[in-house]
């Protein structure tokens, strides 16, 4: 038996879990970006605008981040020619 | 102080730029050096359109007003972006696929190609469109008049006015410069896109170095730029939960639904792998946007005097500082911002209002077959023009209704709440293969009907449309219409209120519209392409078996895509089915794909009438139906296969059938060829022999001698002739012919051929564009000559038209040089197209002709022995050959 | 003898010819160059010979014969058909549909004046 089969399954296994990845990123990002609505707005523990502007542009750094990573990493699926396939 | 004439020559000479940029792109894309025209980066910078003048001027104002609130305008697009596997991966494989050319050609196509549902979804584009337009009209015009203030001449409301006019005009002008270059909207508008490229890099610098000359030049750096912001009014973080979430979503929604989003998204993408770098890319070209809008609104909100327009801090705090550079500086980035939404936005509104609203209605005005007829082209790209010249003139009169005096962020979301009107019928269409057209026309017209009564009719202030009584108390005194609190909810923000209540109304519509109501087969057929599209990549076929001629078929596509394009589609499908020539079978297959192409050009619901016009009642039937259904997804990957093979089989067969046809021609005409031989032999010797005799008789008068003599003369010269013409295609045919090589231009071969075909005064006027033809060539300058003064003489003999005209016409492509020889005669029928390039195929009247019927044999024997082509072509009027001159030999001369 | 000859024909040499020959023995040419309206020009002025030639524009030769042999009117009418094919195969067709002579292209005009005086004679043989 040739080891070839398990090693393809292997790859394009992690490739459909990158596409997941890729899914939730969205989620994520929406979650994160609805968190300081949650934080305290009068009081003595109020979050200053700030640490707010930090903390916004922190996650949208991230999300950035994880985006490149993610897009270098997954595989397009072949695009057939528009003008070709009839 | 810098002078307020500098500044409007320094725009000029700006705009000017960019039409250099344009320019200089559109020259290379035309050579073909378009590359890195298509690069992942331009790609990204030209999503950057989102960011308009509201970004540039009016997120600095709106911070200014709501703190952080600016952030969810690009936290929305962000989300759906980095999330491109979801939705945008999926619209533009679709753009692809179905050739869409705008967001409102992808609802009609998506519901069975109607066109009732293209015009609805302009509609709502452009009234959506008309606040974000005059937007930006309004920000240039208050972006000069801040200059004009600081030159001491303060602007009144006819200045300002004017100032708006003056720059609408100048964008109309631009806009149909650049944006009306292409037809087929699916060709990209390479300069465009790249003078787009280039203001989103003017426009992102210009931002940034404000932004740093603010943090470090007056705050004195970021800890203290921090403490600054703290210390300001927006420090309290009092975001109200409801507009945070509501206008995350609709900036999302919007960066889909928009018709310009969509245009530089899905459009002008020309690959779908840069979509994988646009994820990162243009999150990241938001954020940096949007990092220094906060501090520039509050050190704004610290130096301005009270009452000053923040939406023009990023102008005025510089020009505070004595630093005028900057501020010119900062006034082309947000000159750059304006102009180049209103640019793609007037192209995308333009093309969507052209296509699904003047096209049809043309073409409903003329009488059956009238794409045989009249210049589509011309129609169509004069309508685009005045449509974009309609839009911002509708810019321009929203932005005098609403008095030019509101925060831009507020028009901007006026615009959004409408645009995302599309949302549901767009990502129900993309997603639900349940969702009908009669959903998705209930819940665009009830959403739109809703925005309009809560959001937009408001905007031109109380009592201007509605009445403030209304306004108050609801139409009639109802209670639960009133505008800004319906259903009786009081006290929402007037946007969520109105995002809220459309998006619920429109999309409840569309589901109940959607679960009521039967789907065409149309529809299914459609709703099954655009849901799977990632599992189908062959076509359902929208049309059974066709009635249509190819040549009819040829003429329609010519009217719309132009001359060459139509050729060189019809070509490859000829090739393609092992055919040679530009007259492929009319198989159903290839109708679909010519009617992709078409609504490249046109729209879907326009390609597909018009096809439906030749094509009589063909279209799918319950059988095709079945294909749809999702069993048949695994089958068809089976019979793919099968196709394949069966593919070539067809191909090889109808080569044989091709073959069998001429051979069986042929061997009618060799039986024929001894008896024609014999009649071309015989007929001269006929009238020599019987005037030898007269004249060998004698007793007849000097002028009759010498008129027969002169007759047994002319007819020797035509035995003699016919000899020579046998003798060169036996020497062509054999191939012993030597080539004498040299090098000429065109022109003087064309010029010495009209002159030796012997044309009557009175005969055939020959039509030429002499600039075309300056081709150097390297090849038989004789014999070529030879095979253009055989068709000169054939149009000249054969060209029934009343006022005979033959026009030659050079082109040249990377294919090669061609020169079609065009008449405005009968033509020759397709049947006969096949046999005129054989030895004594000459049609019908043969007498009058006086040839043998052997010059187009001649004519291609020669042109296969220079390595070029001779070819019958179909469609243009008359009867029309066109040579291909060998290609490497022009090359070579170049 | 004033006699009437159509000859039904579209070279203009040949036709210039055959007019001279016939012409100087005594006869009235009028020439018809096109097949299509051959059979109305003989309806309309019936001659005493009709000369015929096969290759025509518009409607063969072969075809004017069959009609004018399907009219009552014409179905004596006499006919020489001329063809610059020579094959024996044009030479059948035309006698199985009813020419009373036929001549291949070059003939002399000495055959040709015998064959038109042969015709024009009532109740010979043909």
């Amino acid at each position: 038996m040739s080891r070839s089969p398990v090693f393809l399954a292997r790859a394009s296994y992690r490739q459909r879990r990158l596409r997941d990845a890729i899914r939730a990123l969205p989620v994520l990002g929406g979650v994160l970006c609805l968190i300081p609505l949650l934080w305290p707005h009068a009081g003595a523990e109020a979050q200053r605008t700030s640490s707010a502007i930090i903390y916004l542009f922190v996650v949208w750094t991230l999300l950035i981040v994880l985006a490149a990573v993610l897009s270098r990493l997954v595989r397009p699926d072949p695009a057939p020619d528009a003008t070709e396939d009839a | 102080m810098l002078t307020f004439n500098l500044l409007v020559v320094i725009s000029l000479a700006y705009v000017a730029f960019l039409f250099t940029i344009a320019f200089a792109a559109e020259r290379r894309a035309a050579r073909g050096q378009d590359a890195w025209l298509r690069s992942p980066l331009i790609y990204t910078l030209s999503l950057s359109i989102y960011c308009t003048a509201w970004t540039f001027y009016g997120a600095v104002g709106y911070a200014a007003r709501s703190g952080l609130e600016y952030l969810t305008i690009y936290l929305g697009p962000t989300i759906v972006v980095i999330g491109w596997w979801w939705v945008v991966r999926k619209l533009v494989r679709i753009g692809r696929a179905q050739r869409i050319t705008s967001v409102a050609d992808l609802i009609s196509s998506r519901f069975g190609k109607s066109t009732a549902l293209g015009v609805l979804v302009t509609l709502i584009a452009v009234v959506a469109a008309t606040p974000y337009i005059a937007l930006q009209l309004q920000s240039v015009t208050l972006s000069f008049a801040v200059f004009a203030d600081g030159t001491g001449t303060s602007w009144g409301e006819g200045e300002l006015n004017a100032a708006a006019l003056a720059v609408a005009a100048g964008l109309v002008l631009f806009t149909i410069l650049f944006g009306t270059r292409n037809l087929d909207a699916n060709e990209r508008h390479h300069g465009v896109v790249m003078a787009i490229a280039a203001e989103a890099v003017i426009k992102l610098c210009a931002l940034v170095t404000v932004g740093i000359f603010v943090v470090w030049g007056i705050a004195g750096g970021p800890a203290q730029t921090l403490a600054l912001i703290d210390a300001s009014p927006i420090s309290a973080w009092t975001q109200s939960g409801s507009r945070w979430v509501g206008l995350t979503f609709v900036s999302g929604a919007a960066f889909l639904c928009l018709p310009r989003m969509f245009q530089v998204l899905v459009v002008e993408n020309s690959d779908e792998r840069h979509l994988a770098t646009a994820s990162w890319a243009f999150p990241l070209y938001l954020m940096v946007m949007s990092l220094f809008v906060v501090p520039i609104a509050v050190v704004g909100l610290n130096l301005m005097p009270a009452g000053s327009n923040p939406d023009l801090f990023v102008l005025t705090v510089p020009l505070s500082q004595g630093h005028e550079g900057l501020a010119v500086f900062s006034f082309l980035g947000g000159f750059s911002s304006a102009t180049s939404m209103v640019i793609v936005a007037t192209i995308a509104l333009s093309t969507m209002v052209s296509n699904h609203i003047v096209v049809p209605l043309w073409l409903s005005s003329q009488r059956q077959g009238a794409m045989m007829s009249g210049d589509v082209r011309a129609v169509v790209l004069l309508s685009r023009r005045l449509s974009i010249a309609g839009v911002l003139g509708l810019g321009y009169v929203y932005y005098r209704l609403s008095g030019g005096g509101t925060a831009l962020a507020a028009i901007g979301l006026i615009s959004f709440t409408g645009a995302v009107q599309i949302l549901p019928a767009m990502l129900g269409g993309l997603f639900w293969r349940g969702a009908t057209r009669w959903g998705a026309a209930a819940g665009l017209t009830l959403g739109f009907a809703v925005w309009a009564w809560s959001l937009f009719l408001p905007s031109f202030g109380a009592g201007a449309v509605i009445p403030a009584d209304v306004l108050a108390h609801g139409p009639w005194g109802i209670g639960w219409l009133r505008p800004q609190a319906m259903f009786g909810i009081v006290g929402m923000d007037p946007v969520v209120h109105a995002v809220f209540w459309s998006m619920l109304v429109n999309a409840g519509a569309f589901f109940v519209g959607s679960v009521l109501t039967f789907p065409t087969p149309m529809e299914r057929l459609q709703g099954a392409q655009f849901v799977n599209v990632f599992e189908h990549s062959t076509g359902t076929r929208a049309w059974a078996q066709s009635a249509a001629e190819a040549e009819d078929l040829l003429i329609m596509s010519q009217r719309i895509l132009g001359p060459s394009e139509a050729q060189a589609i019809f070509q490859r499908e000829a090739a393609r089915q092992g055919k040679v020539g530009y007259l492929p079978d009319v198989t159903p297959g290839f109708v679909d794909l010519l009617e992709r192409e078409l609504a490249g050009s046109v729209g879907a619901a326009t390609a597909h009438a018009m096809i439906g016009q030749l094509i009589e009642g063909a279209s799918v039937s319950v059988e095709d139906l079945i294909r749809v259904a999702d069993e048949a997804a695994q089958i068809l990957e089976y019979s793919n296969r099968l196709e394949a093979k069966s593919a070539e089989q067809d191909r090889t067969a109808r080569a044989l059938r091709d073959a069998n046809e001429k051979l069986t021609a042929l061997s009618i005409q060799k039986d024929a060829f001894l008896s024609q031989i014999s009649h071309e032999l015989r007929t001269p010797m006929t009238s020599i022999r019987s005037f030898s005799e007269i004249l060998r008789d004698g007793g007849m008068e000097a002028v009759d001698q010498e008129k027969y003599a002169g007759i047994i003369h002319a007819e020797a010269l035509r035995l003699t002739r016919l000899l020579d013409d046998l003798l060169d295609l036996s020497v062509l045919e054999n191939g012993q012919v030597t080539l004498n090589v040299e090098t000429g231009s065109l022109r003087d071969l064309i010029d010495r051929a009209v002159s030796a075909a012997g044309l009557r005064a009175d005969g055939i006027r020959i039509a030429r564009r002499k600039s075309d033809e300056a081709v150097p060539l390297t090849t038989d300058l004789d014999r070529l000559t030879q095979v253009f003064i055989n068709l000169i003489a054939n149009a000249q003999k054969y060209c029934t038209a009343a006022q005979p005209e033959l026009r030659i016409v050079v082109q040249r492509s990377a294919g090669g040089t061609t020169v079609d020889f065009i008449d405005n005669g009968a033509g020759i029928e397709a049947r006969s197209q096949q046999v005129i390039f054989e030895k004594f195929s000459r049609l019908a009247d043969h007498g009058k002709a006086g040839g043998a019927g052997l010059g187009l044999a001649i004519c291609r024997e020669i042109m296969a022995r220079l390595g070029g082509t001779i070819a019958y072509l179909p469609g243009q009027g008359g009867a029309a050959f066109r040579v291909t001159l060998p290609k490497a030999e022009a090359l070579a001369a170049e | 003898m004033g006699k009437r000859v159509l000859l039904i024909e579209d070279e203009p040499n040949i036709i210039e010819a055959i007019s001279f020959i016939l012409s100087r023995d005594g006869w009235t040419v009028h020439t018809h160059a096109n097949g299509e309206t051959a059979n109305d020009r003989v309806r309309a002025t019936p001659p005493d010979v009709v000369i015929l030639d096969v290759m025509l524009p518009g409607k063969s030769g072969f075809d004017i014969l069959r009609d004018l042999r399907a009219d009552a009117a014409t179905v004596q009418l006499p006919v020489l058909m001329l063809t610059a094919r020579g094959q024996t195969r044009d030479r059948d067709e035309a006698m199985r549909l009813g020419a009373n002579r036929f001549m291949t292209k070059p003939f002399s005009n000495a055959e040709v004046l015998e064959a038109v005086r042969a015709l024009a004679r009532p109740m010979t043989e043909t």
